[in-house]
């Protein structure tokens, strides 16, 4: 917009040193944060910067351990659980909040509904709900219900629901995710109307393009911490990107070492698609540890998920060493020597009310039966071994899963998955939540594997982690793979801009 | 940070004993009070015979619900049993009196033959209704319940099945009443399916696949477990233990109505739950569903023998002991 008019609004909601920390895990540090009246703010950075936590504490679903916040000039102590709204203060989640079997104004009007004489005035809620989707320039039905709406109505009906709260402070996050172009130009065309009345926006997306079309300005975080924050007009998709990542590379991770380029290709996917996937085409070769990088959302999961013969896909192909693998099918997939590790340990990896050896030897059952039997000698066997080659670290043996730290429970996994003896290992985030000791233990883990000739897809939300582990590097977007990254090429800049939308590749 | 995670691994130590052991332990130590109470009551209840009797006369539900105790360690729940019980039965007398098979020996062969296919097809019915239909199994089994007891009704036009060949009677009665080195023959029973149901659940490939399935089905999914082919085969075990309990049936009474086994859906899920397996899944205690079919027969037994409560409330008293276990059963996950 207009840089001079930039800095003319007075401070609606300011957030001085904000900490926050989550079970002893400190998550932000010291963060500043102002927003001003009539402007639309961008708040960027990595996955896991912080941004989510710093939304959460503005808009009082969380409480901060330390700093204060202050809205209007006065100190505040917002009130939790979604009650910030009474205060002006809305956020509009990714997920929608709407019942589906409600109509626009019943959404509108929802726990504070408008009554004569004790009976809802359904009139006066419906022309209500009117003027503000008027004033929106929006033209669904007051009656239609949610269910009938498309994502970008709901969207709609979602900011009007802030309106009418006489919202003076809108938190959106990701808003554009689930939209069309058209959708998008809508959607910024009604946000730019508001914020000219006086609204103030907090727009929280990973779309530099965007970021740059909309926002008046941008603070950037990273890694918990407050970096920068500047009037949009001055900076460029580069230099925000460059102010996201930009920092050292650390030595926790083991020399990469190179697969022959004439070495066997073990794993090539052909133009996979599922619903959300897109043609999908990769190749990985013997002993080579292929990274997949991008947001999240991004379809890395659904891509991986496909392969493994976990989710059925829509067309593509999958061949393992030149045999074809039948879709939404994991025993064959499996049988072939493919083995998928997922990131939701506690969720899909382990039974967490079950012990150690149940769960080891959960998808390996068939190498400890002997006529039917069970054998426990085989299965104890098995355990030893595993907690020896994975460093599994218990005094008690018979521990549930449940008690274990999450480094151990990500060794048990990655043990469990290695029973089956794959020689393609898809590793979903591999060191999500554990400490960093750890971190650099299953690194080496999966750099060993790789010596051993096994060939390994390491898909990553932490950017050095795929940096310092892959070879290569895919990098997925809205479900499509938009690059493929080499030797130099790899690098946080590089990656974030073809993940942010700001390159992509050639067709190939 | 290696200090501190070994004192954590220390104190988790203590609490793990204490959530295992104290779930595995208090079925039987109710049975022990129920003993000591029971002998309190009556000084006959203690006798040798009066214990043999009631183990008898609960071998029905135990062997119902040891097949319950695959069902719900999956994680579903099948409430068609005692109408299955009661549709079986009549498909095996109406079979034994059609005379297709001359021989009575031949004939009560082929007529076992019969039920243990029939009971097995009812509980694959209840499989792939839940499974490939994809309904929730407590409506899933409702409907068959219905179903079942229906077609009972329809096959006894309202009346009883009455098994007509006395010779065949004849062969069949030691079946529940005979005995076995001296131990009746449906104790022996209980016990010989008891075991070969720990022996599948506790030592084989497919129990491991229940007792994961019924914890978390999206880990069992992920570890390449067919989730589906896992449940089914539970509902067809089900029926298996529903057709081993008609075979005791059969021979004591000779005949069925449209009234056998009602309730008896409600004492299986009892048994199990009583014997601490978790309703929700996931953990399966055979010996002590066992132990919760013979609770709530001594139960009975006791307020027959004693003159303070009607043993017209038995019913309720049943009724009462599941949620009275529930809550049990919950109190002791708490504490963990």
């Amino acid at each position: 917009m207009n840089p001079e008019m930039v800095g003319t609004g007075s401070v609606v909601l300011e957030a001085r040193r904000i900490s926050k920390s989550f079970s002893g895990v400190q998550v932000l540090f010291s963060v500043n944060f102002e927003l001003r009246a009539g402007e639309i703010h961008a708040l960027m950075g990595e996955n896991g910067a912080g941004k989510s936590t710093l939304v959460k504490i503005l808009s009082g679903f969380e409480q901060p351990s330390s700093g204060e916040i202050l809205l209007g000039g006065k100190p505040v102590m917002l009130p939790p659980n979604g009650a910030a709204e009474a205060l002006g203060i809305v956020i509009i989640h990714q997920e929608f909040n709407l019942a589906e079997h409600l109509t626009v104004a019943e959404s509108l009007f929802l726990g504070r509904e408008v009554t004569r004489f004790g009976v809802l005035d359904r009139k006066y809620m419906r022309a209500e709900t009117r003027r503000v989707l008027d004033l929106l320039g929006c033209r669904v039905d007051a009656n239609a219900l949610i269910s009938s709406l498309s994502i970008a109505e709901k969207q709609m009906v979602e900011i009007a629901k802030a309106i009418s709260r006489d919202a003076r402070v809108v938190f959106m996050d990701e808003p554009t995710a689930v939209l069309s172009r058209e959708e998008t130009n809508f959607l910024f065309r009604q946000v730019r109307k508001l914020r000219d009345q006086g609204t103030s926006f907090v727009f929280v997306s990973h779309k530099l393009d965007e970021v740059i079309e909309l926002t008046d300005r941008v603070t950037v975080l990273r890694d918990g911490q407050w970096v920068k924050t500047s009037p949009t007009a001055i900076l460029d998709g580069e230099s925000i990107a460059q102010l996201m990542v930009g920092r050292e590379m650390s030595s926790l991770y083991p020399a990469k070492t190179e697969p022959d380029v004439d070495e066997e290709i073990v794993l090539r996917v052909d133009s996979l698609s599922t619903d959300y996937v897109k043609d999908a085409s990769f190749e990985v070769r013997k002993g080579e540890i292929l990274g997949f990088s991008g947001m999240i959302g991004s379809g890395r999961t659904e891509l991986m998920e496909a392969v493994a013969g976990l989710r059925s896909r829509l067309s593509g192909d999958v061949t393992i060493r030149g045999e074809a693998v039948p879709s939404g099918d994991v025993h064959a997939a499996n049988r072939r020597g493919l083995a998928y590790m997922t990131k939701d340990r506690k969720a899909k990896g382990l039974l967490l009310n079950s012990g150690m050896t149940a769960n080891l030897t959960l998808q390996s059952l068939d190498q400890h039966t002997r006529l039917g039997y069970l054998d426990p000698t085989s299965e104890a066997a098995a355990l030893e071994k595993a907690r020896r080659r994975f460093d599994i670290r218990v005094r008690d043996g018979d521990v549930v899963a449940r008690r274990m730290s999450g480094g151990n429970q990500q060794k048990l996994l990655l043990a469990k998955v290695m029973e089956t003896e794959p020689e393609i290992i898809i590793i979903d985030e591999p060191t999500r939540g554990i400490d960093v000791g750890t971190k650099q233990q299953i690194y080496h883990f999966i750099s060993a594997l790789a010596r051993d000739g096994r060939s390994i897809i390491v898909v990553s939300s932490e950017m050095p982690e795929v940096i310092g582990l892959c070879t290569r590097v895919a990098v997925m977007r809205e479900g499509r793979i938009v690059g493929m990254l080499e030797g130099d090429e790899i690098s946080e800049q590089e990656i974030m801009r073809y993940a942010a939308g700001l390159k992509r590749m050639a067709a190939a | 940070m290696s200090v501190n995670e070994e004192s954590i691994q220390s104190t988790s130590h203590r609490r793990t004993w204490r959530d295992v052991d104290l779930r595995a332990v208090a079925p039987f130590a109710a049975l022990a009070l129920l003993l000591i109470v029971g002998a309190i009551v009556n000084p006959n209840f203690i006798g040798l015979n009066n214990l043999a009797n009631v183990a008898t006369r609960c071998a029905f539900i135990a062997i119902i619900a040891v097949g319950a105790t695959f069902v719900i360690s999956a994680g579903d729940l099948d409430l068609s049993v005692g109408s299955m019980v009661a549709f079986v039965a009549s498909l095996m007398i109406l079979f034994m009196n059609s005379g297709v098979i001359a021989d009575p020996t031949l004939m009560l062969t082929a007529a076992v033959v019969f039920a243990v296919a029939a009971g097995a097809a009812c509980g694959l019915a209840n499989g792939l209704i839940t499974t490939v239909g994809r309904i929730e199994p407590f409506i899933a089994t409702l409907g068959t319940m219905g179903i079942y007891r229906g077609l009972t009704t329809w096959l006894s036009q309202g009346g009883a099945i009455t098994l007509r060949e006395p010779e065949i009677q004849e062969l069949y009665r030691p079946a529940y009443f005979g005995s076995i080195l001296g131990v009746p023959v449906p104790i022996a029973i209980i016990l010989a399916v008891t075991a070969v149901a720990a022996f599948i659940l506790y030592r084989t490939r497919y129990g491991r696949h229940v007792v994961a399935v019924g914890s978390n089905s999206d880990v069992a999914r992920y570890s390449g477990i067919a989730v589906n082919r896992v449940r089914t085969i539970a509902f067809v075990i089900q029926g298996l233990c529903v057709a081993v309990a008609v075979l005791l049936y059969v021979p004591r009474l000779g005949s069925t109505s449209a009234t056998t086994g009602i309730l008896w859906e409600l004492q299986a899920i009892t048994a199990v739950v009583v014997g601490g397996t978790a309703l929700k899944g996931g953990a399966g205690r055979v010996w002590g569903t066992i132990c919760g079919a013979f609770i709530l027969e001594l139960v009975g037994n006791i307020m027959l023998l004693s003159n303070f409560i009607s043993e017209y409330l038995i019913g309720a008293m049943q009724g009462a002991i599941i949620i009275i276990a529930m809550l049990v059963q919950r109190s002791l996950v708490r504490k963990s």
